[in-house]
C-alpha cells in the first residue's frame, strides 16, 4: 500500500471567487520512495505541500487524499503532524522569544502526546539535539535563539532540517529546501537529509534545481504545471528539464 | 475557518467561569456599618486600636476626599461607583486577633491552603528540607492580616515584617516618618481614599546593610460581598538594604463588581534595592463581563538616597478594571528605576496600566519594557510618563512597549509621555504592535502543537524578557497563569 495517495485533487482558493490552484493531481508515494517534484512558478508546488499540512486558505472542492490508509484531509493540522507528516517551509516562519531548543522539546512532546507515548527526558532530548544540530552545523548558540529570528536564509534552511531530523517523520515534504543555500550549505542539508532516507520513510523534494537532486537522488521525477503532474520518470528527467525548461509543457497545457 | 478566527470564536465561548479562585469561604465576619462617615473611619481606627495620631491622620484623608472629584482620564469605562453602597471594614469573627497560627480559623488556613500558599511555617520548614525555597508569607483576608510567617527568623536579622496595623502600634515612629511621604494623602482621589479607611497591609523595614534572607510575600484575598478592600503597603530600605517582595491577589467570583484600592509606598535609601512583584489575578468577571473586581491602585517608589534601585515587575492577569502605574521616583543621585510588566486581558476585561519615571537626581536611569496581551474583547492601554527635571543632568530612560492582539474584538494602545526639561537627557522609546499571525499558528501546529499550546508558546515568547525578571519560583507560576488567563484561546 501507497504511504500517500494523491487521487484527482482539486482545490482551490477560499472564499467565493477563489481561484482553482490544482486540478486534478494524482500522485501515489511508496515508503522509502524519493520524489522530486520540479514545474515553473505559480504552478502549484507550494499549494499542494500546504494543502497536505492542512493549511485553511485552500478549499478541497474534489479529490482525496489519504496517508497511511486514512482520510488525510478530514484530520487536524497537528494530527497530521504527531501521524508523521512534516513540511519543511520554502519560507520558515519566526517565532520571537521562544528558543529554537524550547520550540523543538514542545512540538515533540506534543506530538508524543498525541501518540500516546511518554515525554522525552530531558538528558534524552539534549543528546539528540545535540547529535543532529552537530551534523548540519548548527551552533548551541542559534538554538538558544528565538525560532529563525535573525537566522540567515540558509540558516533558516539549515534549522528546517535540524526539525525534521528531531521529530523524524514519516513523510518529508521539502519545499524548496536548496533555494539560498550556499555551495558547502547544499551539500551538508543534502546529507542531513539523505542520512533520514530509510525504507520506512518517504520524501517529497520540490526545487527548481537539478543541482539538489545530484545531492539527494530521486526515485522519480515529477513536472507539475498549472496545478497537475503532467510527466513524470526517472532522474534523468531533471536533467532534460534542465537543458530544456519547461517551454513544451506550458504548450502543451495551452 | 482561519485559525484565528477559530480562537476569537473560542475565547468568545470563553469561561472566565473557569477562574479558579473563585470560590467563597464561608466565614461568619464582622463588619461596619454599610457607607462611608466620619464614624466608619473612627471605627476602622478604633478596631484596630490605634493611636490618636493615626485617626488624625485618617480623619483628615477623609475630608479631603470629600471634596475630590474620582479621575475619568483613563481609557475605561464603568458604572458610577456608589460610595456608601460599600462596606469598608470586614474581618473574620474572632474574639482577639489571633496570637499565632494556632488561633486562626481552620476556614482561613484551608482557603489559603486552597490557593496553594503555605501559612504554617511547619510545614513551610518542610519545604526547605525538600529544597523549596523559603518565602516569608502575610496574608490578609478582606480587612485583616490573619498570619505573618517566619517573623521570629526575619527578626534576628533585623528584618520588620508585619501587619501594618501592628506596625503603627509597635513602630509608630517609623510608620509615622514614612507613611505618606512617598504617596501623599492628598495624592489622588482613590489614594486618599485608601488614607482615610485602609485597614491592613504589609509593612517591612530591612535595616542599614542588610540583605533580607528569605523572599517576602503578602497574600491577599477578598472574600466578603459588598465589601471593598483597602490594603496600604510600605516597605523601607534602609542604606544598603536589600529586599525582594511579592504580592499575589485572588478573590471569589461574584455577580457583583468589587472595589479595591490599595496603596503601596517604597523607599528605598542610599545604595538599597527594593525589588517588588506583583502577580494580580483578581476574578477579572464572567464572559459577559459581570461581576470582577475594580482595581484602582497607587504604587510609587521612591528612590530616596543615591545609588538606589526599585524595581517593578507585574503579572496583571485579573480585574475587570485595571488602573494602575507603578512608578518610581528617581530622587538620589544615579538611582536607578525600572518597570516590567505583563499585563493579559480576555472576555471584556478593561486594563488602563503603565508606569511613571520622575528623574529628578544626576545620572538616573531608568528601564520600561511593557507586554500588552490583548484577547477576547477586551482593552488593553499602556500609559506612561518619563519626565526629567531641570537638574536631572544625564537622565536616561529606554522604554519598550509591545502589544499582542489575539483576535479582532480586542483593542491595545501606547500612550506615552515624555517630558525633559534638562537638554542632557536621553530617552529612547520603542513600540510594537502586532497579531498572532495565522502563519505563526501554522508553523507551529505543522509542528505537532495544538492552537492552545500553540497560543501559548507565541505568548510565552512574547512576554520571555519579562518573565525573567520574576523571581525564579514565581516565573513558573506565572507562566501557568499566563495560560490560564488566556483559556479557550490557550491550553
Ligand atoms: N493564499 C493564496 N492567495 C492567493 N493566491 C494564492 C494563494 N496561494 C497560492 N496562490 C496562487 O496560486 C498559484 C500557485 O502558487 P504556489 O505558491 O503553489 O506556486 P509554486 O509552484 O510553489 O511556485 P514557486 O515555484 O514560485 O514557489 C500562484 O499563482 C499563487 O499566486
Ligand atoms: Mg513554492
Amino acid at each position: 500500500m501507497a504511504m500517500l495517495e494523491i487521487d484527482n485533487l482539486h482545490a482551490k482558493i477560499e472564499g467565493e471567487e477563489g481561484r482553482e490552484i490544482l486540478k486534478g493531481l494524482t500522485l501515489s508515494v511508496n515508503p522509502g520512495e524519493v520524489h522530486a517534484i520540479m514545474g515553473p512558478n505559480g504552478s502549484g508546488k507550494s499549494t499542494l505541500s500546504y494543502i497536505l499540512a492542512g493549511k485553511e486558505d485552500y478549499e478541497v472542492t474534489d479529490g482525496s487524499v489519504t496517508f497511511e490508509g486514512e482520510d488525510l484531509l478530514e484530520m487536524e493540522i497537528d494530527e497530521r503532524a504527531a501521524k508523521g507528516l512534516f513540511l519543511a517551509f520554502q519560507y520558515p516562519i519566526e517565532v520571537p522569544g521562544v528558543a529554537t531548543m524550547t520550540f523543538l522539546r514542545s512540538a515533540l512532546n506534543a506530538q508524543r502526546k498525541k501518540r500516546g507515548e511518554e515525554e522525552i527526558s530531558t538528558p534524552d532530548f539534549l543528546r539528540l539535539i545535540r547529535e543532529r544540530a552537530g551534523g548540519l552545523g548548527i551552533s548551541q548558540d542559534m538554538l538558544k535563539r528565538g525560532v529563525n529570528v535573525g537566522f540567515s536564509g540558509g540558516e533558516k534552511k539549515r534549522a528546517e532540517i535540524l526539525q525534521m531530523a528531531v521529530l523524524q517523520p514519516k513523510l518529508c515534504i521539502l519545499d524548496e529546501t536548496d533555494s539560498g543555500l550556499d555551495i558547502d550549505a547544499l551539500k551538508v542539508v543534502s546529507e542531513g537529509v539523505n542520512a533520514l532516507r530509510s525504507p520506512d520513510r518517504a520524501m517529497i523534494v520540490i526545487t527548481h534545481y537539478q543541482r539538489l537532486l545530484n545531492h539527494i537522488v530521486p526515485d522519480v521525477v515529477h513536472v507539475m504545471n498549472k496545478g497537475r503532474i503532467v510527466r513524470s520518470g526517472g532522474k534523468e528527467l531533471a536533467l532534460e528539464l534542465e537543458a530544456n525548461g519547461y517551454a513544451e509543457y506550458q504548450q502543451d497545457a495551452a | 475557518m482561519p485559525a484565528v478566527q477559530e480562537t476569537v470564536e473560542q475565547v468568545r465561548s470563553i469561561d472566565v467561569d473557569q477562574y479558579k479562585y473563585g470560590f467563597f469561604t464561608d466565614i461568619e465576619s464582622e463588619k461596619a456599618a454599610k457607607g462611608l462617615t466620619e464614624e466608619t473611619v473612627r471605627f476602622i481606627s478604633a478596631k484596630k486600636d490605634e493611636p490618636e495620631w493615626m485617626l488624625e491622620w485618617r480623619l483628615e484623608a477623609f475630608r479631603r476626599w470629600q471634596t475630590m472629584r474620582e479621575p475619568d482620564w483613563a481609557r475605561v469605562n464603568y458604572p458610577p461607583i456608589d460610595y456608601q453602597e460599600l462596606y469598608y471594614y470586614a474581618a473574620p469573627k474572632k474574639k482577639d486577633g489571633p496570637k499565632s497560627i494556632d488561633d486562626i480559623d481552620p476556614e482561613i488556613l484551608a482557603t489559603y491552603e486552597k490557593l496553594g500558599i503555605p501559612l504554617r511555617e511547619r510545614d513551610a520548614l518542610l519545604g526547605i528540607e525538600s529544597g523549596a525555597s523559603r518565602v516569608a508569607v502575610d496574608a490578609v483576608f478582606d480587612s485583616v492580616s490573619v498570619a505573618t510567617t517566619f517573623k521570629e527568623e526575619l527578626a534576628k536579622a533585623g528584618v520588620i515584617f508585619m501587619p501594618i496595623s501592628e506596625a503603627i502600634r509597635e513602630y509608630p515612629e517609623l510608620v509615622k516618618k514614612y507613611l505618606g511621604s512617598v504617596v501623599p494623602v492628598t495624592d489622588n482621589f482613590f489614594a486618599t481614599l485608601n488614607s482615610a479607611v485602609f485597614s491592613d497591609g504589609s509593612f517591612v523595614y530591612v535595616p542599614k546593610g542588610v540583605r533580607c534572607p528569605m523572599e517576602l510575600s503578602t497574600y491577599f484575598r477578598i472574600n466578603e460581598r459588598n465589601t471593598g478592600q483597602f490594603e496600604r503597603t510600605l516597605i523601607i530600605a534602609d542604606e544598603g538594604a536589600y529586599v525582594s517582595y511579592l504580592e499575589g491577589c485572588t478573590a471569589p467570583m461574584r455577580d457583583e463588581n468589587q472595589l479595591h484600592a490599595a496603596v503601596v509606598e517604597l523607599v528605598a535609601l542610599a545604595d538599597a534595592e527594593i525589588k517588588y512583584s506583583t502577580v494580580q489575578n483578581w476574578y477579572p468577571g464572567d464572559s459577559q463581563g459581570k461581576g470582577g473586581i475594580y482595581n484602582f491602585v497607587t504604587k510609587r517608589g521612591d528612590c530616596r538616597g543615591d545609588r538606589s534601585k526599585i524595581s517593578w515587575t507585574q503579572v496583571e492577569t485579573g480585574s475587570a478594571i485595571t488602573w494602575k502605574y507603578p512608578s518610581c521616583i528617581l530622587r538620589g543621585d544615579e538611582s536607578r528605576g525600572e518597570f516590567y510588566s505583563i499585563a493579559i486581558s480576555n472576555g471584556y476585561q478593561q486594563v488602563d496600566s503603565g508606569t511613571k519615571m520622575i528623574h529628578l537626581g544626576k545620572n538616573t536611569t531608568s528601564r520600561i519594557i511593557s507586554k500588552g496581551i490583548a484577547a477576547g474583547h477586551s482593552d488593553n492601554t499602556y500609559r506612561g510618563l518619563v519626565s526629567a527635571h531641570r537638574k536631572a543632568t544625564g537622565a536616561r530612560n529606554f522604554t519598550n512597549c509591545d502589544s499582542l492582539l489575539i483576535g479582532d474584538k480586542c483593542g491595545a494602545h501606547t500612550v506615552p509621555y515624555i517630558e525633559s526639561k534638562n537638554s542632557s537627557a536621553q530617552f529612547e522609546h520603542e513600540a510594537t504592535t502586532s497579531k498572532i499571525s495565522e502563519d505563526q499558528l501554522f508553523y507551529c501546529q505543522q509542528r505537532g502543537l495544538d492552537p492552545e499550546e500553540a497560543t501559548a508558546l507565541i505568548v510565552n515568547g512574547f512576554v520571555k524578557d519579562v518573565l525573567q525578571q520574576l523571581p525564579m519560583e514565581f516565573a513558573v507560576e506565572a507562566q501557568k497563569l499566563i495560560s490560564v488567563s488566556l483559556e479557550g484561546s490557550v491550553g
